[in-house]
């Protein structure tokens, strides 16, 4: 029995979360004793006796869990082996409840926790749009419906996209470059393993005295600095959820530059390789910015720091551009994966290159240049600076530009190309190429200052971001789901459940979306638990979209769950596809190759006879004379 | 050229015939509501242009996929590659170049826009804009006592400079006839410019949360003639609440532009 609680895992995770929680009771405790204060103290923003454990707690869990146990042997000089091996692979599922250092096992981990996310996300969001659905406080009131859609935002983009993202580019970001594994195993197993915390603990804070936090997914200052308990519980999972993505982050670009088989130069990787170059580059520089703010508020809100305080040489308008100069270039950490996911969905179902590959790979790299520029643009009537409005008008709209490539050559890819619609996959990447347009022309209206001032603020933005969120990274995200699930699970889904669920989701996304663009134009304000009766037959249609788009969700879940289990057996390459993910069985071995595979061309050279992008270990090493010659026009 | 094996000009037929329809249907609807403020109009003309150069977007867009699906289909059995074209230099360029003369054309329309409704006349009447949870109050100037709570009346074809100070945390000035928003912010006085020309009742709404009562902070707008509301303003007698003088002083040290309000006492 002692054994189990000194073995890393589950026994051990949850006695060390008790004790680093009654550890950080103790501390406060103490330390408030010392300075003359009461034990604890309950004033609406405080409780530093709550604070302080949900820092600590955490931590406590993934040294419990074993995430810091080869580190801290080798910090003590006690025996490390280097390669250790011992918690690589997966071999029943009980090992995807373990810290597992495999990038597959961890791909997987990742995706099945966002999902879950996920779903509990949607739940939220069908709660508002019922209480939407007429006129009036029918089933929560004001406060908690303000709890609702801000946990729902947060939730979707921190514990979802982003890192549904961070999943799927795990599993198969090493396989496409022939790499064995990530460049650092333990430490994608640690930014895996504070996701769920994350997501706990926004879920937790319902529990806090006052509610969830309420003030939106942007917790702008000083309504966050001075609201309930809640608020600290975001500031907190804030934390744990940017140092899961800047680490996965830090971890692929030292994969991708490092650990490239070879042959493989950039201008050989896949499209979704660059993509998720590109993110990384965001999310290192970024996402430290929402630390800091969230650090910033929370320390106003404990320790009566004035960032942001009005009444005492605070600035609160520095929130929101500390807050933006991250959140901007958030919303491309929440696209451009999905943007790779796209290329090579498309590309391998029209059989045919990418057209203008160099182009997009240059396209995103100019998104990544121009999105730390343009962050003000959510701040046009927020009563900043005046004279910074046009320069941030001119960027924002420019970087439609290098969006607008990426539509193009998509469309181009499709042209003289012999397109296969069989796959949900391939259906959704065709279906996100035009709900994505409506987005970005949104986006580009919005970027127009003029009109901003009309629409900020209102149902047009919600509109907007659903456009580009749903419309966007969700179709990628089930695009590439369908795309990969014969390789992660070694099984087929059934497409006929995957049609149903494609259709669906299309008709629920335009039905719930499209008439929020006009009810915002005609006046209604965003984040209202109640609206003006004038907007009520549009808000119950709306609803009644939403309930679809929910309800479908469900066939989406019943088809991976079932498939998983008993599904048809998958071949290695059921789409045909050319990259390297293709060319190791299904599902991958547990170190990928046995040998490294030697990459001796483009990743989309089809229809170039004999064309190869690698060669596997084992066979003829020639390469064909055709693939020198780039095929021009 | 593979160009010459498209039907460019059905095609663009299409793109012509789809984007007409479209930018019809919706120049034909008055999204934005009424337009009673000088600036009403403008924005509106910015939006109308708008809808016109993304119809013809959209419908490049969804032409261009519909042909590919119709015309590139793989036949049932058909297991074979599509054509190795990696790419067109031209066509790249022009799809680089000509969305970047849309958008700054747009860009600089907005900004002519921009600087045509907030440019101030010297006949302008300053009016104080006060929020803080969950209402709205109004002080005019002229004299002390001059103080209103829950409804704003100003004189309609005169401009008003709006002087907007926040008791608590972040509110914001909408008026959707009107077109104009603005944050009001504590620690700050921000600036919103409006001509109204029609007279008549609105609504002024809260459109950053600001807490529970959010969704219901509102107050009355009465825009009429001069003379009425000189004779509305005359008969004020509220004195505006020391609170709110006291951020009326303390947000113009904070603020670079100069209040008149405060300077005239
Ligand atoms: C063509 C490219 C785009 C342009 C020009 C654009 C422009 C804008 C502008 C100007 C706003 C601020 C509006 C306001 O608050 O008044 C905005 C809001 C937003 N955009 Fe975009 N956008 C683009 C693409 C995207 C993409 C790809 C995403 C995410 C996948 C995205 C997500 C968002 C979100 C989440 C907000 C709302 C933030 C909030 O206030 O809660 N946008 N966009
Ligand atoms: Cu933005
Ligand atoms: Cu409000």
């Amino acid at each position: 029995m002692v054994a189990a609680f000194t073995r890393p895992g589950w026994y051990r995770a949850v006695l060390c979360t008790v004790l680093a929680a009654a550890f950080g009771v103790g501390l406060v405790v103490l330390l408030r004793s010392i300075s003359g204060l009461s034990a604890f103290q309950s004033e609406q923003a405080g409780y530093p006796q709550v604070v302080v454990p949900l820092i600590l707690a955490p931590l406590g869990f993934l040294l419990g869990i074993g995430c810091f146990d080869y580190w801290l042997r080798w910090g003590f000089g006690l025996p490390t082996i280097p390669d250790d091996h011992s918690s690589h692979g997966a071999y029943s599922w009980k090992d995807y409840f373990k810290v597992n250092t495999d990038h597959k096992v961890i791909g997987v981990q990742y995706v099945v926790t966002s999902f879950i996310f996920f779903l509990i996300g949607g739940l939220l969001a069908m709660l508002i749009r019922a209480e939407l659905a007429q006129p009036g406080t029918q089933i929560v009131g004001a406060s908690t419906f303000n709890s609702l859609f801000s946990t729902h935002a947060v939730l979707m983009i921190f514990v979802f996209i982003i890192p549904m993202f961070a999943g799927m580019a795990n599993y198969v970001l090493p396989l496409m470059i022939g790499a064995p594994d990530m460049a650092f195993p333990r430490l994608n197993a640690l930014s895996y393993w504070m996701l769920p915390l994350a997501g706990i603990m926004f879920l937790a804070s319902f529990l806090a005295p006052g509610g969830a936090f309420d003030a939106g997914w942007t917790g702008y200052a000083p309504l966050s600095t001075s609201a309930p308990l809640g608020q600290s519980f975001f500031n907190i999972g804030v934390q744990f959820a940017g140092f899961s993505s800047i680490f996965t982050a830090l971890n692929f670009l030292v994969t991708i530059v490092t650990m490239r088989a070879p042959g493989m130069t950039f201008w050989r990787m896949p499209l979704l390789v660059w993509a998720n170059l590109s993110t990384s580059l965001l999310v290192v520089a970024a996402t430290p910015f929402i630390s800091g703010a969230q650090f910033m508020v929370l320390l106003d809100r404990i320790l009566h720091t004035n960032f942001f305080q009005f009444g005492a040489g605070g600035d609160v308008i520095s929130y929101q551009h500390i807050f933006w100069f991250y959140s901007h270039p958030a919303v491309y950490i929440m696209i451009l994966p999905g943007f790779g996911i796209i290329s090579e969905v498309i590309s391998v179902h029209a059989r045919k290159p990418i057209f203008g590959y160099r182009l997009m790979a240059l396209a995103l790299i100019g998104i990544v240049v121009l999105s730390y520029s343009v962050w003000a643009h959510h701040m046009f009537v927020a009563g900043m600076f005046s004279w910074l409005r046009v320069p941030m008008m001119l960027t924002t709209l420019l970087i439609a530009v290098p969006t607008g490539i990426k539509i193009f050559s998509w469309l181009g890819t499709l042209y003289f190309g012999k397109i296969h619609t069989k796959s949900t996959a391939m259906l959704f990447a065709l279906a996100m190429i035009v709900t994505f347009t409506i987005g970005g022309i949104s986006g580009v209206m919005l970027g127009m200052v003029p009109f901003d001032i009309h629409v900020s603020d209102t149902y047009f933005i919600v509109a907007h971001i659903h456009f580009v969120l749903f419309g966007g990274s969700v179709f990628t995200i089930f695009a590439g789901l369908y795309h990969w699930f014969p390789k992660m699970t070694g099984r087929m889904y059934d497409e006929r459940l995957g049609r149903i669920h494609f259709w669906g989701t299309l008709i629920g996304t335009w039905g719930t979306f499209i008439p929020m663009h006009w009810v915002g134009m005609d006046g209604m304000p965003r984040r209202v638990a109640d609206y003006a009766s004038q907007f009520g037959d549009w808000n119950l249609l709306i609803s009644c979209f939403a309930f679809l788009l929910g309800a479908v969700q469900l066939i989406f879940v019943y088809n991976m769950i079932v498939s998983w289990r008993f599904g048809p057996k998958a071949p290695d390459n059921p789409w045909g596809g050319k990259s390297i993910e293709w060319l190791v069985s299904s599902p991958p071995s547990v170190f990928n190759f046995d040998e490294i595979p030697r990459v001796v061309g483009g990743p989309y050279e089809y229809g170039i006879p004999g064309a190869r992008h690698a060669i596997m270990p084992g066979e003829g090493a020639e390469v064909p004379a055709t693939q020198q010659t780039v095929v021009g026009s | 050229m593979f160009t010459n094996r498209l039907p460019i000009a059905k095609l663009a037929g299409a793109v012509v015939a789809l984007s007409a329809v479209i930018a019809a249907v919706m120049l034909s609807i008055n999204w934005n509501g009424a337009e009673d403020s000088t600036a009403a109009p403008k924005i509106d003309d910015l939006l109308n242009i708008m809808i016109v150069v993304s119809s013809v977007i959209f419908a490049i867009v969804v032409v261009a996929l519909a042909y590919a699906l119709i015309a590139f289909r793989a036949k049932p059995g058909d297991e074979s590659d599509g054509e190795p074209i990696h790419g067109n230099t031209r066509l790249e360029i022009a799809w680089t170049v000509i969305p970047t003369i849309i958008v700054l054309f747009a860009g600089g329309w907005s900004w002519k826009v921009l600087n045509e409704i907030e440019e101030t006349n010297p006949r302008h009447l300053t009016v104080d804009v006060f929020s803080q949870q969950f209402a709205w109050s109004f002080a005019y100037p002229g004299k002390e006592y001059a103080y209103s709570q829950g409804v704003l009346h100003v004189p309609v074809n005169r401009q008003i400079v709006f002087k907007m100070h926040s008791q608590d945390v972040i509110h914001s000035f909408w008026v959707p006839q009107w077109r104009i928003k603005k944050d009001n912010v504590p620690g700050i006085t921000t600036t919103a410019i409006v001509t109204p020309t029609k007279t008549g009742t609105y609504q002024l709404i809260c459109t950053e949360l600001c807490g529970f009562g959010h969704s219901t902070m509102r107050a009355k707008i009465i825009v009429q003639s001069e003379s009425a509301f000189e004779k509305w303003v005359g008969g004020l007698k509220e004195k505006v609440p020391t609170p709110m003088m006291v951020s009326v002083k303390q947000d113009t040290e904070t603020n670079p532009e100069p209040l008149e309000r405060v300077e005239a006492e």
